[in-house]
């Protein structure tokens, strides 16, 4: 009897929805590129989807989905990623497509890192000049990205004093301090770009491989409870790597810059 | 200087045109926050004026808890919601984060306690006046707090608004709760944020100057429907 | 109706921090003509009145109506309290608690609003009236329910000779009409207009419950004498 009335109740609910809701914790980074813009009416069109994006960190989106309160995460921190499938939260790792991170500074650039020889060169440069650097310090994908570079330039960022400014906020605002402060920063390039509050920064040092940001796609466990749409988590990951998706992504510029490179590979 | 002259012109374009993103931001914002204020209303004046009323041996110390209260910190009242809300939390079944009845929720619980507050200040004064002769005429406890609640109404409404203002301008706990969805859940605080973090800040600014326009319309239209600063009347 | 009288103080006792402010003390009010209670300031007159009339909770002893009915005795204060309402929503109040037909309420609201010559300001709000207007709306509020006990706290200190002289004719005309005031005064002129029966209260207790006209012609105690003359009595 209940069951009928529910089927009964689903029925119609199914019938007056228009489209189907589905939820995806996606990075700052990957928002403020505008990319999202181009994407989600596409999948509107092509799945009849309504694509709900919670932008939130890269630590907030795997809250989120180990949690299942979002079906899917589109995210670019490859340790977190591995770490929370081998945990069960996703049943997969997909890659999608990479972007580049950048290097800011004040156009002065006091410590030189325009003719640095590497990503790690320009940040050792960077920490011998003292010069302030405003670190995102929230645990995102960039500030782990962030971490990962002055490994690579053989210094620890734990032991850094005065200069080195971990703010402990998404990537905006962390700009918004770097203008404040005339201070370097590492941003991903879509946030730069479409960054309206440059003031005296400007884009001083990017290309060294070490930069690149893969972002990769993690369907949300369904065993986690009924309400994760793993059926349509599926469909997009479908459409994602589909080639009208490719097309998309690659074609999508800001100011004439491409932004993003499609690199999913066929299942 | 320039970027708040740019703020008022972003926020003058964006009303004359009529912009339509706008309007379903404004009027979303509109919608959450008047229905929390509603609920929130609705607990708390009867609240308010029962414990002005009403001697009971741990009244002190429910007074001194919704006065503490009054100080929750919005983003903890967000994470507290958002964990209950969660589908792995207790109320995961309701299916209700990241929609308008969360923000709504997580907005009751920081208003309930503000409109409450101020609404046992003034009927406690209420009721120091009308003590003797309520007793007097053997009133029962419902018929005073009703008394109360009706001669006091204005007071009342200064102690919703001052809830309607705290709520209208809230973004920590709602940007948790709701997620700052577009077409689902983004309101003004929330679009704020986002064009803040953004670095538009003309277009940040604007969004609030059109959120300030926005809490003054809803206080005037407020006091003009209730006609409560027309000299000589109740 | 029920005869209510008499009604009967037994060994009274009222503490207030500490201090006796009544008692103990005996007495015993049968129906009759109006009673006005006397005596100096700080004797005890106000609390008297407020325990016969059950608004002041006593510490020991015990009041006794011979048939208690709340909604047949009033009570006038020495400042009047009136209602952030119109002056007729003031009077409809005490027949709108005990849930009176509209028409009813109308018509006694009309009756009274001329008695007491307000007809013209039914509609103003009763705090913006002069004080004798309030104390005339605070007496015919109490009148409305057609009590049979009237107890009125010094209600013209403050007042005009005017003023003073429409309430005394009004109070003569409700004692005639058979309800039993019972009355404070520190006004001798006013004692000696209304009274018909005179107790004077001293420290606290009943000192002299006397026939008025005896009374001032020959009062039976020292202290009584003393009073009635002037001197003062402590």
């Amino acid at each position: 009897m209940m069951k009928g009335i529910l089927a009964g109740i689903m029925a119609i609910w199914a019938t007056t929805s228009v489209a189907e809701d589905m939820r995806m914790a996606v990075t700052t980074s990957f928002d403020s590129s505008g990319l999202a813009e181009v994407l989600l009416p596409a999948i509107k069109e092509d799945l009849d989807i309504d694509l709900q994006l919670l932008v939130v960190g890269t630590g907030q989106a795997l809250r989120l989905g180990e949690a299942g309160d979002v079906d899917a995460v589109l995210v670019h921190s490859r340790p977190a990623e591995e770490a929370f499938v081998a945990a069960g939260h996703g049943t997969h790792r997909r890659e999608i497509m990479y972007n580049d991170f950048v290097l800011i500074g004040p156009a002065s650039d006091p410590a030189d890192i325009a003719n640095a020889a590497s990503a790690a060169d320009a940040l050792q440069r960077i920490a011998a000049a003292e010069a302030p650097f405003v670190s995102r310090g929230d645990d995102s994908g960039t500030h782990k990205a962030e971490l990962g570079v002055w490994a690579t330039a053989g210094l620890d960022a734990a032991g850094f004093d005065g200069w080195y400014r971990p703010v402990g906020a998404g990537m905006g605002q962390a700009l918004n301090t770097a203008a404040g402060m005339d201070a370097y920063i590492l941003s991903d390039r879509a946030s730069w770009l479409n960054f309206a509050n440059k003031a005296d920064l400007a884009l001083l040092y990017s290309g060294d491989p070490v930069l690149f940001n893969q972002y990769a796609y993690l369907p949300v466990d369904p065993s986690k409870n009924a309400n994760v749409r793993n059926d349509l988590a599926m469909a997009l990951e479908t459409w994602l790597v589909s080639p009208r998706a490719a097309a998309l992504i690659n074609d999508y510029t800001i100011n004439g810059e491409t932004l993003f490179v499609f690199n999913a590979k066929a299942e | 200087m320039v970027d708040i002259l740019d703020g008022l012109i972003a926020a003058f374009w964006l009303v004359v045109t009529f912009d339509a993103e706008l309007w379903e931001i404004s009027l979303r914002s509109l919608r959450v926050t008047l229905t929390a204020l509603v609920i929130a209303s609705a607990i708390a004046i009867p609240l308010g004026t029962f414990l002005a009323v009403q001697r009971f041996r741990y009244r002190r110390f429910v007074i001194s808890m919704i006065n503490a209260l009054m100080g929750l910190p919005p983003v903890v009242v967000g994470l507290v919601v958002y964990i209950l809300l969660s589908r792995s939390g207790p109320f995961g079944v309701l299916n209700l984060l990241f929609t308008p009845t969360a923000m709504i929720i997580a907005q009751v619980i920081i208003i309930t306690p503000v409109i409450a507050s101020i609404a046992h200040q003034s009927m406690r004064e209420l009721w120091a006046e009308y003590h003797d002769l309520l007793i007097s005429l053997n009133t029962s406890k419902r018929q005073r707090i009703m008394t109360l609640i009706w001669d006091g109404r204005r007071n009342l409404l200064t102690a919703a608004l001052a809830g309607f203002g705290r709520a209208i301008g809230e973004v920590g706990a709602i940007m948790i709760v709701g997620g700052n969805i577009d077409n689902v859940t983004r309101v003004l605080t929330t679009a704020i944020a986002l064009e803040t973090g953004k670095g538009d800040f003309a277009l940040a600014l604007g969004l609030g100057f059109v959120l300030i326009g926005l809490a003054i319309f809803v206080n005037l239209a407020i006091h003009t429907l209730s006609q409560t600063e027309r000299e000589g009347r109740w | 109706m029920t005869q209510m009288f008499p009604l009967t103080l037994n060994k009274v006792l009222v503490r207030r921090r500490g201090k006796v402010v009544i008692g103990p003390t005996d007495l015993v009010l049968d129906a009759g003509g109006p009673t006005i209670i006397i005596g100096p300031n700080g004797a005890g007159k106000t609390t008297l009145l407020r325990v016969m009339h059950g608004i002041e909770r006593v510490t020991s002893g015990t009041v006794t109506w011979h048939h208690d009915d709340p909604a047949q005795h009033a009570f006038v204060f020495q400042s009047p309290i009136v209602l952030r309402r119109s002056a007729a929503d003031n009077l409809a109040y005490p027949l709108r608690l005990l849930g009176r037909p509209k028409a009813e309420i109308a018509q006694a609201v009309d009756h009274w609003l001329d008695r007491i010559g307000l007809t013209e300001r039914a509609g103003n709000p009763a705090t913006r009236l002069s004080g004798g207007e309030r104390q005339k709306l605070a007496i015919a509020r109490a009148l409305i329910r057609k009590p049979q006990v009237l107890f009125l706290d010094e209600p013209c200190a403050n007042l005009d000779g005017h003023t003073t002289r429409d309430i005394e004719a009004l109070l003569q005309e409700t004692s005639a009409a058979g309800t039993r005031l019972v009355m404070s005064t520190h006004d001798m002129g006013q004692a000696r207009r209304l009274a018909h029966e005179l107790i004077f209260v001293l420290h606290g207790k009943v000192h002299d419950v006397s026939n008025a006209e005896a009374a001032f012609a020959r009062p039976q105690t020292e202290e009584l004498a003393a009073f009635l003359r002037g001197d003062i009595v402590t």
